[in-house]
C-alpha cells in the first residue's frame, strides 16, 4: 500500500505500526533526515568525552572537541568499518584509535595516523583523501545546551524545526536562576515492545491516565488522604501519583496545542507552586535573577509534556525527558534522563527526583501499565481483526490558526491526527 | 552449476621447486623486547591518554572481607537466625504475601535499589526503587487492585539467597550482606536479576529482627530493562 492510502484524516491503517518496509522507510525519510536529539552538552564536559547515540539506524558518537565545541561522528573506522568506540560513554583522550589496525583519528574525525602509511602510496586511500577520516553528521546544532544532529545537508534549521516546541527547553532552563541545566549522569533504559508511535501518541493522550493508571492513582490517593488527615498536608510526590486517577472531565478540560512537524503540548498545571519555604526560596531566586514579571511568566506556564516529534517527550517543569530510539517495527528503546537546575535549591531538585524515581524509573508504578498497553496494542494491530486505527474523538472540533491546531478538549485525538499529518509530509517528501 | 566430482579428485598442480623455497624460514616474528614499541605504539606512542575502560575497573570497589566467623554456639545461632530471616524475606516475595513482607520492616524501614554501587544515600539519589513504608503501601495497593492491568499475565518469581556474611553484630543492630538470584516469569518469558543484598537489621524490644534498610544492588541495574519491575526484588 502507498503512504497516501495508509493515512486518512480520521484514521490510519495498521501497517504504519507493523510493516517492516514502512519502518525502513521511516528510518530513511524521517529519522535519518530530520534533526534528532543526541544529548545534553553536560554529558560530554571535558575534551574527549563521548557518548554513543543512535540516529535512525546509524551508530553515532557525540564527542567534545579540544575547542569545546561538540561534534557528532559516525562510529565507524573508514578502513574496514569497525566501530571505534565499543561502549556507551567514556573519554577517548585526544584521539579515537581503532582496535583492529590502529588507524587513529582526531576528535573532529580527521585522520591522525595510518599504520604502515607507505603501503597506501599510489592508492586512492591516502591521508589527503577525506574518506580517510571518520564521516561526520551533516549538521550539528544545539539549543540551550541540548544537542541535535541531522544526517543530511538540506532541510530546515534546528530552530525552524523546533518552532514553538522549543518552549520545552526554555521552560526547563528558565526555571534555573542562571538559565542553565545540567544532566544527572544516570540514564535509565527501558525497552518497549511496541512501535515508537504508541509512545508518542500516548504522551498527549489525556483520556488514558484515569483508565490505565487507576490502580496506582487510587492506591496513592488513599495514602495521600490519610497523610493529609494526620499531618494537614502531604508531600507533593503523593500528588504525582494520585493525580493519575482524576476524572475524565478534569482531563478533558486540559488543552492540547499541536504544532507543525508533529510537535505538541499537553497543558496542565501540576500544582508545583505550594507555598512551602523551599518553593518560595526558589521563586525568590528567580525574581532576583529575572525580575518579578518574567519570573512570574516562567513559573506560571501550564505545561505537562512537550513533544518534539518523533522521538522526545519533555516534562519541562520537572526537568526530565524521555527519548526514543526505534529498533524494529515492534521494538523501541527509550532513554530516560533528568536534569538539575543550575543555581536552584537542592529541594527543587529533590522534588523533581521523586517524579523520576516513581514514574520514570525501571520500577515505575505508572509506565508498567503503559508498556503493557503498548505491547498488547502492537499484538492487536498485527492481527487480522481489523485494518484501521481510529482517531475520531472530537474529530471536526479542531481549530487551526497559523498552522497551529487547537482543540477545546484535552482528550481530543487531534494529537494523533496532527502527528500523522507531519508523518505523511515526511514520508511523501 | 558446478557439479561436485564424484570420481577421483583432480591432482593439485605442482608448484615446483620455487614454491618450496617460498616456504623457507626467513622472518621470525617475536614479541617486542624490553622498551621497544609495539606496532600500535609506533604510530600512537602515548596511545592517547584516556580513561580506563568502563568494563575493566572504572569504579574502585571495596575489597570484600569474609563474614564474621561464629566461634561460639551463640554466635552460630545469630548466623542461622539471620539466614532464616533473609530466606523468609525472599519467600514472602515469591509467595506474594505483600503485607507480611512489608511487616518485616521497622517503622523507619526503607527499601532501596540504587542505580550504581557508589551511591550511599537513599534520599536525593536517582534510584530504581526508593521506598519507605508508605510508598510500599501504595505499591502493594497498586498490584492488588483488580484493574492493575499489567498484573493480568501469568507472573511468578523465584529467589535464591546465598553467601550470607555477617559484617557487624551488636545486641540491637546487625549488618549483613548476601547475594541473590531472582528468576522472573512473565507471560512465557523468563528474565534474570542478580546482585547483592545489604541489610541493616534492628532487634526490637520483643527480640525479633526487623529491617531498617534493605539495599539491593543489582548487577544488571544499569542494563536496558526489557519491561520494568513491578514488585520489590
Amino acid at each position: 500500500m502507498k503512504v497516501e492510502q495508509l493515512v486518512e484524516p480520521d484514521r490510519v491503517h495498521k501497517h504504519v505500526y507493523t510493516d517492516q518496509a514502512i519502518f525502513d522507510a521511516e528510518m530513511e525519510k524521517i529519522w535519518e533526515r530530520t534533526w534528532v536529539y543526541c544529548g545534553h552538552e553536560s554529558q560530554v564536559k571535558a575534551s574527549g568525552d563521548y557518548y554513543a547515540v543512535t540516529i535512525g539506524r546509524q551508530p553515532m558518537i557525540m564527542v567534545r572537541q579540544g575547542d569545546s565545541s561538540v561534534q557528532v561522528l559516525y562510529n565507524r573506522c573508514p578502513h574496514r568499518g569497525v566501530q571505534l568506540v565499543g561502549n556507551l560513554h567514556g573519554n577517548t583522550g585526544t584521539s579515537f584509535v581503532c582496535s583492529y589496525h590502529a588507524w587513529s583519528f582526531h576528535l573532529n574525525g580527521t585522520v591522525r595516523a595510518i599504520p604502515l602509511a607507505k603501503g597506501y602510496e599510489g592508492t586512492r586511500m591516502t591521508r589527503d583523501n577525506p574518506d580517510c577520516g571518520m564521516k561526520r553528521a551533516a549538521r550539528v546544532d544545539s539549543y540551550r545546551g541540548f544537542v541535535f544532529a541531522s544526517l543530511v545537508d538540506e532541510g530546515p534549521s534546528l530552530t525552524e524545526f523546533l518552532g514553538e516546541a522549543r518552549i520545552a527547553f526554555d521552560d526547563m532552563c528558565d526555571r534555573s536562576p542562571v538559565g542553565e541545566v545540567e544532566v544527572v549522569p544516570v540514564c535509565h533504559r527501558v525497552m518497549q515492545h511496541s512501535n515508537w508511535k504508541f509512545f508518542m501518541e500516548n504522551q498527549l493522550d489525556a483520556l488514558h491516565p484515569s483508565v490505565t493508571h487507576q490502580s496506582t492513582g487510587i492506591s496513592a490517593g488513599r495514602v495521600e488522604k490519610r497523610i493529609k488527615a494526620e499531618r494537614g498536608s502531604a508531600p507533593l510526590y503523593y500528588h504525582y501519583l494520585s493525580t493519575f486517577a482524576s476524572s475524565f472531565e478534569q482531563w478533558d478540560a486540559v488543552q492540547t496545542i499541536n504544532f507543525p512537524y508533529g510537535h505538541g503540548i499537553l497543558k496542565a498545571y501540576m500544582g508545583l507552586r505550594p507555598q512551602d519555604p523551599d518553593t518560595l526560596e526558589h521563586e525568590a531566586l528567580l525574581v532576583k535573577a529575572y525580575g518579578a514579571e518574567r519570573a512570574e511568566e516562567y513559573l506560571s506556564r501550564s505545561i505537562h509534556h512537550v513533544l518534539v516529534y518523533p522521538y522526545l517527550s519533555v516534562q519541562s517543569p520537572l526537568q526530565q525527558l524521555r527519548c526514543l530510539r526505534p529498533i524494529a517495527p515492534n521494538k523501541t528503546q527509550s532513554e530516560i534522563w533528568h536534569f538539575r537546575l543550575k543555581g536552584a535549591p537542592e529541594a527543587t531538585y529533590r522534588r523533581s527526583l521523586w517524579y523520576y524515581n516513581l514514574v520514570n524509573s525501571p520500577a515505575t508504578m505508572i509506565n508498567a501499565d503503559d508498556l503493557e498497553n503498548w505491547a498488547k496494542g502492537q499484538w492487536g494491530l498485527q492481527s487480522n481483526g481489523g485494518d484501521w486505527v481510529s482517531f475520531h474523538r472530537w474529530y471536526g472540533d479542531d481549530r487551526e490558526e497559523n498552522g497551529v491546531t487547537y482543540s477545546n478538549h484535552g482528550t481530543s485525538e487531534v494529537v494523533m491526527r496532527n502527528q500523522f499529518r507531519a508523518w505523511t509530509q515526511y514520508m511523501l517528501a | 552449476m558446478n557439479k561436485i566430482p564424484s570420481s577421483a579428485p583432480q591432482a593439485i598442480p605442482n608448484a615446483g621447486p620455487d614454491f618450496e623455497r617460498l616456504l623457507g624460514q626467513e622472518v621470525v616474528i617475536e614479541a617486542t623486547q624490553g622498551s621497544a614499541l609495539t606496532g600500535a605504539q609506533s604510530i600512537e606512542p602515548d596511545h592517547s591518554p584516556r580513561a580506563s575502560q568502563a568494563g575493566s575497573s572504572a569504579q574502585v570497589r571495596q575489597l570484600p572481607r569474609a563474614g564474621i566467623l561464629s566461634r561460639t554456639s551463640a554466635e552460630a545461632d545469630v548466623q542461622r537466625e539471620v539466614e532464616q530471616f533473609l530466606y523468609l524475606q525472599a519467600e514472602l516475595l515469591d509467595s506474594k504475601h505483600w503485607q507480611a513482607w512489608i511487616d518485616l520492616f521497622d517503622a523507619q524501614g526503607v527499601y532501596w535499589m540504587p542505580v550504581m554501587p557508589e551511591q550511599i544515600e537513599w534520599e536525593g539519589s536517582p534510584s530504581i526503587f526508593a521506598e519507605d513504608k508508605l510508598m510500599m503501601e501504595i505499591r502493594k495497593g497498586r498490584v492488588s487492585h483488580p484493574n492493575a492491568w499489567s498484573q493480568a499475565p501469568m507472573w511468578e518469581t523465584n529467589h535464591l539467597v546465598s553467601h550470607v556474611a555477617l559484617e557487624s553484630v551488636s545486641d540491637t543492630e546487625i549488618c549483613v550482606r548476601s547475594r541473590f538470584h531472582m528468576m522472573e516469569l512473565r507471560r512465557d518469558s523468563v528474565r534474570h536479576f542478580g546482585g547483592r543484598y545489604q541489610h541493616t537489621l534492628i532487634r526490637g524490644n520483643d527480640g525479633a529482627l526487623r529491617i531498617r534498610l534493605q539495599r539491593v544492588d543489582m548487577f544488571n541495574g544499569q542494563a536496558s530493562f526489557d519491561y520494568v519491575l513491578q514488585i520489590w526484588v
